[in-house]
């Protein structure tokens, strides 16, 4: 530590040259920074302590072959099983057809199963008492500055109602929040099962798949075979699977996020390391001299080897900290941006650790060279200039 | 006035990329032919010629230095020509599934086949429109299809648990004739009446168990694979079987989710549309394939080619800084030369031209490499993905066209103009007693 100053004087020498190297370092964790915010974004979609605590319940056919709705009793009298609610798709756009909006026809009960999804108790009477009403997440809100008691018109892109028409007319009366709007509530909207289900002439009672929370965690698996032989070798056979299971499924169908991130971040890491070697490289070889007098008066050769370290060590630590720092004030903006598509990119503390680890890795790598360079100095060949 | 030169500098850099990336290819030729007859021709120009052939003649000996740039514009033009192939092969798949001359029906305001029934009566008078090409027999070649999704066991993962979502459509003979570009590969096609299906060489890869006389299991009916089918579009990641088996084993019965038609020509199209939405039976949508199937693919596309650039941009940054870098420790350790040049009678601009020209030729050389590489390991790489507006898997292939390596190319040549344009002006403005001093 006593030897910081000499350190920093030392990074400092060339102003120019640190800072344009700083620059490209810091774009560089920057980018590490967004990827991995957007990858563990990702990775932890649905998992959450309630996430594991929630079975669904869907055809084993197909995601989108209905179930009948007596099912749901059954559903119930499995043991272990603390309430069960369904769901119906119900393909909801706003305005334009093609601007999608997740909605869900949802039996009464549905916020019940989910603790960690928020609604003002005045606004949940209200949407019990109603027909017409809808509870909005507050994303959805932000996103189009709706209030509450606005009328909004839906379209769904399947099901039409008595009429043939496929715009529905809803009441907003509630909105839904979660903690750090991490729940999926938050983007979605969410209309009554009943009302859904009177209106379309389409879905004469039957439902899309079941939600059901279990009371112990480490029944799960028993539980998701019992409800799964409630209906085999019937013409609806089903598939039941934690919802952080099930989410994850999707996640990995989408894309496989976690190899493009790791070869993106493979090719900028690899660019970064050639450039600041270059730069570390020549910081030594101008300084050849200045080194061989440290030695001259008394420096070992390991603290030389050592000082040399440190100086790349510490500029990478210096770029690393103030691009990932930036993406902490990048990824609220981020997240908006992204209408929906990723939710809490946030640079956590693991993505810290990585990043830092990261950085004093690389440091090392590429101080290494210069170091050795600088440790085996001959004084005399040093400071002849040979 | 350091600030003001700085300042002029700063916004023709800007304005230099600007053009760059808007240039195209035949506006970049031009300004190379003149600048070849300017160096050729003029007094001027052929001093920045001999500087020029001096400083490259030195790269040997800054082969370190000169490799940063190099690499680090080649890891950006990399980066972002994969990205935008991705996104290229994306929609190129999607498009090529669909052409001028086929129209395909859904149910009124249905953004995708999946969300639209239509019902087996309004199918038979779709097959009635005028404009629709006949076979041999004299029967229209339209296809009414009935879109479902599939659970299958994803290949390579654990045949309990990791299930993808496929999308198995049913058709009728029809079908064959309406996509000539669809022939079986291995195997054979698969018998109507009979729970028989063919699947797509895109599936094929995607999903266990799809090889010719094997059997899998959707639901609790088991289905035996007749063949294997190539396309070369999206159809290539779907399940084919025979519509009449299709319905009632997803209690669909006789309705279907799209009707597709083989028009006489792509003027046909126009009539066929008021036809269809002038009969009072009908509430559906008409679109040619290929709108239908482009407009599909957009959303996605663009979103990737947005991250593309997002990531591109900020690597690019990084390339930029190093490239500064490289070129001043270049510029300052080449000072005396450069002032000596300058005490002898060479003018600011050859040298600053000289100086910028071995960056962008670096430049270029990066952009190369970083072309070469993304085409290497990502022309036709196989990726899928879940596609908006359907319930299955897609397979797609990374497209590196020659479009998306200009595009790289012309990203490496904006970073190499940046990265030269200061450090020349540095070394056109430094005092030549200044400088002949140093060291």
């Amino acid at each position: 530590m006593k030897y910081l100053h000499l350190i920093w004087a030392a990074l400092f020498r060339r102003k120019t040259r640190t800072i344009l190297t700083l620059v490209s370092i810091v774009a560089a964790f920057l980018l590490f920074g967004l990827l991995d915010a957007v990858r563990v974004s990702f990775a932890d979609a649905g998992k959450s302590a309630n996430g594991a605590e929630r079975l669904q319940t869907g055809a084993r056919l197909s995601f989108i072959q209905p179930l009948p709705q007596g099912l749901g009793a059954k559903i119930a009298a499995v043991k272990g099983v603390k309430d069960v609610a369904y769901v119906n798709w119900f393909g909801g756009a706003y305005q334009d057809p093609h601007n999608q909006v997740f909605t869900f026809a949802v039996s009464p009960n549905y916020l019940d199963i989910y603790p960690e999804v928020t609604v003002p108790p005045e606004q949940r009477k209200a949407f019990d008492a109603t027909q017409d009403g809808i509870l909005v997440g507050e994303l959805i809100m932000q996103k189009y500055g709706w209030k509450v008691g606005d009328k909004i018109p839906l379209q769904s892109q399947i099901f039409p109602d008595k009429t043939g028409s496929k715009n529905w007319n809803f009441e907003l009366v509630g909105v839904m929040s979660s903690k750090d709007q991490k729940a999926f509530q938050s983007q979605m909207i969410m209309l009554h099962w009943k009302n859904f289900d009177e209106t379309t002439p389409y879905n004469q009672g039957q439902v899309g798949w079941y939600v059901s929370r279990v009371n112990d965690v480490n029944q799960s698996d028993r539980i998701a075979k019992e409800i799964d032989a409630l209906s085999a070798n019937s013409d609806h056979e089903t598939k039941t699977q934690s919802e952080q299971a099930a989410t994850q499924n999707w996640v990995k169908q989408m894309a496989d996020i976690g190899l493009i991130v790791t070869s993106i971040m493979g090719a900028v890491f690899f660019t970064l390391v050639l450039l600041t070697g270059n730069t570390m490289m020549q910081a030594v070889r101008e300084r050849t001299s200045e080194l061989a007098v440290l030695k001259t008066i008394g420096f070992s050769n390991t603290s030389v080897l050592g000082l040399v370290l440190a100086e790349s060590v510490l500029l990478l630590l210096l770029g690393g900290v103030v691009g990932l720092s930036l993406v902490s004030f990048l990824a609220p903006i981020l997240t908006s941006r992204s209408g929906g598509m990723i939710t809490h990119a946030s640079v956590g503390a693991g993505s810290w650790a990585m990043g830092i680890g990261l950085a004093v890795a690389i440091g090392i790598v590429i101080g290494l060279l210069p170091a050795m360079r600088a440790m085996r100095l001959n004084i005399v060949d040093a400071l002849a200039g040979r | 006035m350091n600030f003001l030169i700085g300042f002029v500098i700063f916004i023709a850099a800007i304005l230099g990329v600007a053009i760059f990336l808007i240039l195209p290819w035949q506006g970049m030729l031009v300004l190379l032919v003149l600048l070849a007859l300017w160096m050729l021709l003029t007094r001027r120009g052929r001093q920045t010629a001999s500087v020029a052939a001096v400083g490259v003649s030195t790269l040997t000996q800054r082969l370190g230095s000169s490799a940063v740039i190099v690499i680090g514009i080649a890891g950006v033009v990399a980066v972002l020509v994969a990205m935008l192939a991705m996104a290229n092969g994306y929609s190129e798949t999607l498009r090529r599934t669909g052409s001028e001359d086929t129209a395909i029906v859904l149910r009124g305001a249905s953004s995708a086949e999946v969300s639209s029934v239509l019902e087996h009566d309004a199918a038979v008078v779709i097959t009635q429109a005028p404009g629709i090409v006949k076979d041999d027999q004299g029967k229209p070649i339209v296809s009414p299809e009935l879109v479902v999704a599939a659970n299958l066991p994803l290949k390579g993962g654990d045949p309990d648990k990791d299930f993808g979502s496929v999308q198995l459509r049913g058709i009728g003979e029809q079908a064959w004739k309406l996509r000539p570009s669809a022939k079986i590969i291995a195997g054979r096609k698969f018998e109507p009446g009979k729970y028989e299906l063919v699947a797509g060489k895109g599936a094929q890869r995607q999903f266990a168990g799809l090889e010719p006389g094997k059997q899998i299991k959707l639901g609790n009916q088991t289905w035996t694979v007749a063949g294997i089918f190539a396309s070369n579009d999206a159809m290539d990641s779907e399940l084919w079987a025979d519509a009449q088996i299709v319905g009632p084993a997803y209690r669909r019965g006789a309705s279907s989710t799209s009707v597709f038609a083989k028009l006489t020509n792509p003027a046909a199209f126009a009539p066929f549309k008021a036809a269809l939405g002038s009969d009072p039976r009908l509430q559906v949508d008409v679109t040619t394939t290929l709108e239908y199937f482009s407009k599909q693919s957009e959303g996605t596309s663009k979103a990737i080619t947005i991250i593309g650039i997002v990531v591109g941009t900020i690597m690019a940054i990084g390339a930029v800084f190093g490239a500064l870098n490289t070129m001043f420790a270049a510029v300052a350790t080449r000072a005396r030369e450069i002032a000596t040049l300058r005490a002898i009678g060479f003018r600011g601009l050859p040298v600053v031209m000289a100086i910028m020209l071995e960056t962008m030729l670096l430049a270029l050389v990066g952009g190369v490499l970083g072309g070469a590489i993304a085409w290497l390991i990502f022309n036709g790489y196989t990726a899928s993905t879940l596609a908006a507006g359907t319930t299955g898997q897609l397979t797609f292939e990374f497209n590196v066209a020659p479009s998306v390596l200009w595009i790289g190319l012309k990203w490496a040549l904006a970073i190499g103009f940046i990265g030269g344009l200061f450090p020349a002006v540095r070394a056109a403005r430094l005092p030549v007693t200044t400088a002949l001093r140093e060291l």
